[in-house]
Order: C-alpha cells, then structure tokens, then sequence
C-alpha cells in the first residue's frame, strides 16, 4: 500500500533513460518534459489496471491475470502494444523455465560434485600408499648397498 | 563466480523490463477495487509503460515545435494529449499553459457570457411573475 504520494512515482533516472533510447541521440529533455511524462506513467499504469480489473471481474476472477492486461491495451487504443507485449510475456515465461531448470541442473550438479569429491579422496588415499611403498623400497636398497 | 551469475541476471531483467515492478506493484495495488494481481500481469503492466513512455516521448517529439531546436518540452507534451485520441487520457494531467493575462481575458469572457445568462434569466423570472 502507498503511504506517501511520492510512492506512487517512478523513478526518474529510468525514465530519464527509457526517453533518451527512443528519442534520437542530442535531444534536450526539459525537466519539466521528464516529470510530466514520469507522471503520465503513473497515470497509464493506474489507468491500465483499472481497464485489466474490469475484464478480471467479466471473468469472475479476483486475480489480474496476462490476458487481462491485453485486453486493456485493446481497450484503451494502444493495440500498437499488443504484439510486442506478447512477445515480451513470451521471452519472461521462456525465462521462467530457464531458471527453474537451471536451479535443477545446478541441483543435479551439486550432488554430483559430492560424489566425485569422495572419489578424489579414496584416490589420495590410494597416492599416500603408493608413496610409502616407494619408501620402503628405496630403504632396502640402502641396505643392500650396506 | 556468483558475482558473474548475478550480474547475467540482472542484464536479462533489464533486456525485458527495467522499470522496478516493486513500484509499479505498489501503484496498481493503490486502486482500490484491485485485490491481487498475478506476477505475469505485474511484467506485462510494466512492460506496457515502458512502451507508453516512449510513444509518448517519440508522438510528443514528432509533432512538437522543438524538433528544429532538437528539444522536447512540457508544451510538446501537452499538445500530443490535447490532439490525440489515445492520449486524451493525459489531458487532465498535461494541461496546455497558458499566460496568466490570456487567462485573466478568458475569465472576463465567461463572467460577461455568465451575466447575460443570468439576465436572460432574470427577465424570464420576471417575465413569469408578470404573467
């Protein structure tokens, strides 16, 4: 929940970036330019969620879904938005997917470091007796050349 | 190792949106009839900002008087929410200014229209008392 009205701002220097990479390069941007368009922002996304809110309560549903928000774009004339946000809600679920199945991977990783780890440490073992052995032979030619 | 993991995550979050979606969570959740709002509607709202923010900036640029002087002003911004359909939404936020003297004249304007109405007014009461 908001508790002071600047809560509801957007953070300036994102904005400030998101203006300068459409516009093109040497553009002055008033001040007073960056914080309306800052404001007009938060007007979009409040006016976004209340368009998406009445689709939601159409389909009986308590929770703002992806669909919803589609909906809304169509419903407030920037179906200009529709197709590169399908694309962007595309590439996040594809993203999703990589880090469930990197934490998985990284699981399955994990467990198989432990294994080798114990191995590595049966060979040493194995080095340590080779070395005395070696000690033992070097002793009984010092012997014999006694 | 983990700083380079971390580092590869935060440019993948920045590839799709780079507005906060904690802040654009906040927002939404200010609207009163709004009770939950699922995490791919969150990315997608913000996302749709995103593009906003630069139609904006990119229709207000295009159209505005600046483009000679390669800037962009408040009153760039005002005259793409006064003339475009899509954008009338912003109207209210993105009033155009005006002079403080051009204002004073329209005021008197209206009063003077206001008055005669209420003259019309009058002489209708009394055109009733009369009858």
């Amino acid at each position: 929940m908001a508790e002071r009205p600047e809560d509801l701002n957007l953070p300036n220097a994102v904005i400030t970036r998101i203006i300068k990479e459409a516009l093109p390069d040497g553009v002055n941007i008033s001040k007073e330019a960056r914080s309306a368009i800052s404001r007009a922002a938060s007007v979009f996304v409040l006016y976004a969620t209340s368009c998406a809110n009445n689709f939601a309560m159409k389909g009986k549903r308590k929770t703002l879904n992806a669909s919803d928000v589609l909906s809304a774009m169509e419903e407030m004339e920037f179906q200009r938005f529709v197709a590169p946000l399908k694309e962007a809600l595309e590439a996040y679920r594809r993203e999703q997917k990589g880090k469930k199945e990197a934490s998985e991977q990284k699981k399955k990783d994990r467990d198989k470091k432990t294994d080798s780890e114990e191995q590595d440490k049966s060979r040493e073992d194995e080095d340590e007796d080779e070395e005395r052995l070696d000690e033992e032979e070097q002793n009984e030619e010092e012997e014999v050349d006694n | 190792m983990a700083d380079a993991a971390v580092g590869k995550d935060k440019c993948g979050d920045q590839r799709l949106v780079s507005l906060p979606l904690s802040r654009i969570r906040v927002i939404m959740k200010s609207s009163p009839e709004v009770s939950s709002i699922n995490q791919e509607a969150l990315v997608l709202t913000a996302k749709a900002t995103e593009l906003f923010v630069q139609y904006l900036a990119t229709c207000s640029y295009r159209h505005g008087s600046g483009k000679a002087k390669k800037a962009l002003t408040y009153s760039d911004l005002a005259s793409a929410a006064e003339d475009s359909e899509t954008l009338q939404f912003l109207a209210d936020i993105l009033p155009k200014k005006i002079l403080a003297s051009k204002y004073l004249k329209m005021l008197k304007e209206k009063r003077e229209e206001e008055e005669e109405e209420d003259d019309d007014e009058e002489s209708d009461i009394i055109g009733e008392v009369l009858a």
